[in-house]
């Protein structure tokens, strides 16, 4: 049996979780980042990427090889940008951690900027969850009090400033390259690649740019050995990870468990479904990884394992929805979702997005024909690979993957003029639904 | 035509020293644009004109530069703003477990829509996408901090509330909801001191730890030579 493995986790539950007193006494803080200013920098990048650590911000890319694709140092700036951008749906890890243990991600800053000898780093937050920003301002604050960060971090030398800058709304925002435009203070577009960020970046220097988890991850390689990272989860899929339960369960929240572990266990762990009711679908990483269903609970959730399974392990985002809940109306929704945020860059995405979104809609609503299933397969088809960004391919996987998981019911929903669902079944309240002229549908926004 | 902003000579003073040190963060003060949109919503309750001029004349770029960035981002306002922004999560997860039934009922409550205010300038409703709480579904931010596990009747009260003017608390978050000007001013990147308040994580971000303490389970212990360069800790 696979068991919980606390450990970015384990000093939410102490008092002022994400005081510096609290990360120092509960948690070893800094002592990383002090072994780490002992170390030759090439070998804490060689002990990262021997960890087998993977970005936990949606592609799994390894992390220690990402930062060895740095050119040589020419001397001038080279930066480290933190993706504290979360606004994948589902995904909801990086803001309670950043909310509850701030340190993890600093000290992460600081062994991360020693390693590639980056003396500005930022960690670019989402502007909507205040709150977190609070906490992060005041935790990098403490570490420049304490000499974790500023001129002369430790007394050895190495100076590293943190900037820590708002976002302002924008899910494109967390995608790499849009992110540094919206960070140089420009709309948040994506970039061509090439050239990579780490060939140019920020101000079109080598920077790195890499996720919440990820970074909060370092500390614990760096302090504890590469073995014993590795001794967690599977051969290609080390180490812990995020696992954010969301929706239909009894007990939603996060579990931090080895990579591989599958979601019957998690949900055993949660308390199962909610009471009376079984699993319809789920995605496994966010909304943009095609979705699963009931006959996908033992796949083992790492990225191997779920890649064969054709989605993605993406951000261990698992929504979880149960038989009250109409899939076309959940497709329809982040349909609603993709095209709000298309950043209108390109075709394929801004039009395609759009389109669907009208496709669906009209489904949903009962105006559907017959070949509008088909119409959206073939304007997915449109999108996926020829999209300028991850966005609008995406935006495809939850109406590909329903469609081919619940064809019966979008024909339902054709044949029928309308939804077979009863939406008051599928909240977690009672209520009578009210047709209110003015709230207007959604999507409307 | 004049690009000059009409703030007055105290606000302008201010309004420079502080996008001063806003640009300070930064290697290029190009960067300085988002917060100092916060800022100038800080001050205005949006992004104003005079506000973009303010940041054109101070960065040295086109007013309409500045606007194409403005416009961009959702959390900047074209119009005065009510003294709290109410946002109901009607993304997928949250719609479906009661967001589409709480904005709905808010609506018609307010008498208003998405992205309208009331009469009495208290309260601007939105509608917003995917704001990471998902485990807290249904979810809803009063001027960006969180109310977790929301029903139409409690999402109404705390509305109520705001209209009266009575001190309203976040599930997670400050002792009491700021206004919208000051907590832009935060984003702005000028922290308020608040940082503390709030207490600990919720009961969905404490689940897995909660039952990890009960089972005993715990990370693997740390091998005795395991870390590399020998040093124990
Ligand atoms: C539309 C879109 C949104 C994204 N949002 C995020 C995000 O909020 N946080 C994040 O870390 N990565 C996000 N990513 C992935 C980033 O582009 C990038 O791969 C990641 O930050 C790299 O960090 P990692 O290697 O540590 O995972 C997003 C990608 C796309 C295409
Ligand atoms: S895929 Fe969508 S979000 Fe990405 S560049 Fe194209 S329009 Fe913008």
């Amino acid at each position: 049996m696979t068991t919980l493995t606390p450990v970015l986790t384990d000093t939410w539950d102490k008092e002022r979780s994400w005081s510096l007193d609290t990360y120092l006494a509960a948690a070893d803080g800094y002592t990383g980042l002090r072994k780490a200013l002992t170390m030759p920098q090439g070998d804490i990048v060689a002990a990262v990427k021997d960890s087998g650590l993977r970005g936990r911000g949606g592609a799994g890319f390894p992390t220690g090889l990402k930062w060895s694709f740095l050119p040589p140092d020419d001397g001038k700036p080279r930066y480290l940008v933190v993706n504290a951008d979360e606004s994948e749906p589902g995904t909801c890890k990086d803001i309670p951690l950043i909310m509850a243990s701030p340190h993890h991600l600093v000290e992460g800053v600081a062994i991360t900027s020693v390693a590639i000898n980056c003396h500005h780093a930022f960690i670019y937050v989402r502007g909507e969850v205040v709150h977190v920003y609070r906490r992060l301002l005041q935790a990098v604050q403490e570490a420049y009090d304490a000499g974790y960060l500023g001129k002369n971090v430790l007394g050895t030398g190495f100076d590293l400033e943190v900037t820590v800058h708002a976002g302002a709304g924008a899910y494109i925002c967390g995608e790499e390259t849009a992110l540094l435009d919206s960070l140089e203070g420009l709309r948040g577009q994506p970039r061509l690649k090439p050239p990579f960020p780490a060939v140019e970046g920020l101000y079109a220097r080598p920077t790195v740019v890499n996720n919440v988890e990820s970074i909060a991850s370092v500390p614990s390689i760096v302090r504890n050995g590469v073995d014993w990272f590795k001794s967690m989860g599977t051969e290609r899929s080390t180490g812990m990870g995020l696992f954010s339960l969301s929706g239909h369960v009894t007990r939603p929240g996060q579990y931090e468990a080895p990579l591989g572990i599958t979601l019957r266990e998690l949900l055993d762990m949660a308390g199962g479904m909610r009471e009376g009711h079984q699993i319809k679908f789920w995605t496994p990483g966010g909304s943009s990884t095609p979705m699963f269903s009931d006959k996908h609970l033992d796949i083992p959730l790492d990225y191997e394992s779920v890649g064969a399974a054709k989605s993605m392990l993406g951000t261990r985002a698992l929504q979880i929805f149960d038989e009250t809940t109409c899939v076309v109306r959940a497709t329809s929704r982040w349909m609603d979702f993709y095209a709000h945020e298309s950043c209108g860059k390109c075709t394929p995405c801004r039009e395609g997005t759009y389109w669907l979104k009208q496709v669906l809609r009209r489904i949903e609503d009962g105006g559907g024909v017959d070949a509008d299933i088909d119409l959206m397969v073939d304007l997915c088809d449109n999108i996926l690979g020829r999209a300028f960004c991850a966005l609008g391919d995406g935006a495809t996987s939850p109406v590909t993957s329903s469609i081919e998981l619940f064809r019966d019911e979008y024909q339902a929903h054709i044949d029928n003029h309308g939804c077979p669902f009863d939406p008051v079944r599928s909240a977690l309240f009672e209520y009578t639904p009210k047709a209110g002229a003015l709230a207007g549908s959604a999507g409307g926004h | 035509m004049t690009h000059d902003s009409r703030y007055d000579e105290a606000t302008l003073a201010s309004l420079k020293s502080d996008a001063e040190a806003i640009v300070a963060r930064y290697p290029d003060r190009r960067s300085g644009l988002l917060p100092m949109l916060h800022l100038v919503q800080s001050v205005d309750g949006y992004v104003s004109r005079d506000g973009i001029l303010f940041c054109a004349e101070f960065l040295g770029i086109t007013p309409a530069e500045v606007s194409a960035v403005a416009t961009f981002y959702t959390q900047y306002k074209r119009h005065p703003n009510g003294t709290y922004t109410v946002g109901v999560c009607t993304n997928t997860l949250c719609a479906i477990m009661g967001g589409d039934a709480i904005f709905d009922e808010l609506s018609e409550h307010l008498g208003v829509g998405h992205d309208e205010t009331t009469d009495d300038g208290a309260i601007t409703l939105e509608r917003v996408e995917c704001n990471a709480a998902c485990d807290y579904a249904p979810v809803m931010m009063v001027n960006w901090e969180f109310f977790d596990n929301q029903t139409p009747d409690s999402a109404k009260a705390v509305t109520d509330d705001l209209r009266a003017g009575k001190p309203v608390t976040p599930t997670r978050g400050a002792q009491h909801v700021c206004t919208f000007k000051q907590v832009s001013r935060v984003l702005a990147g000028f922290p308020d001191g608040l940082a503390d308040e709030g207490g600990l994580a919720g009961a969905p971000t404490l689940a897995g730890l909660k039952l990890a303490r009960e089972n005993g389970w715990t990370a693997p212990a740390v091998p005795a030579a395991g870390a590399p360069e020998g040093e124990s800790k």
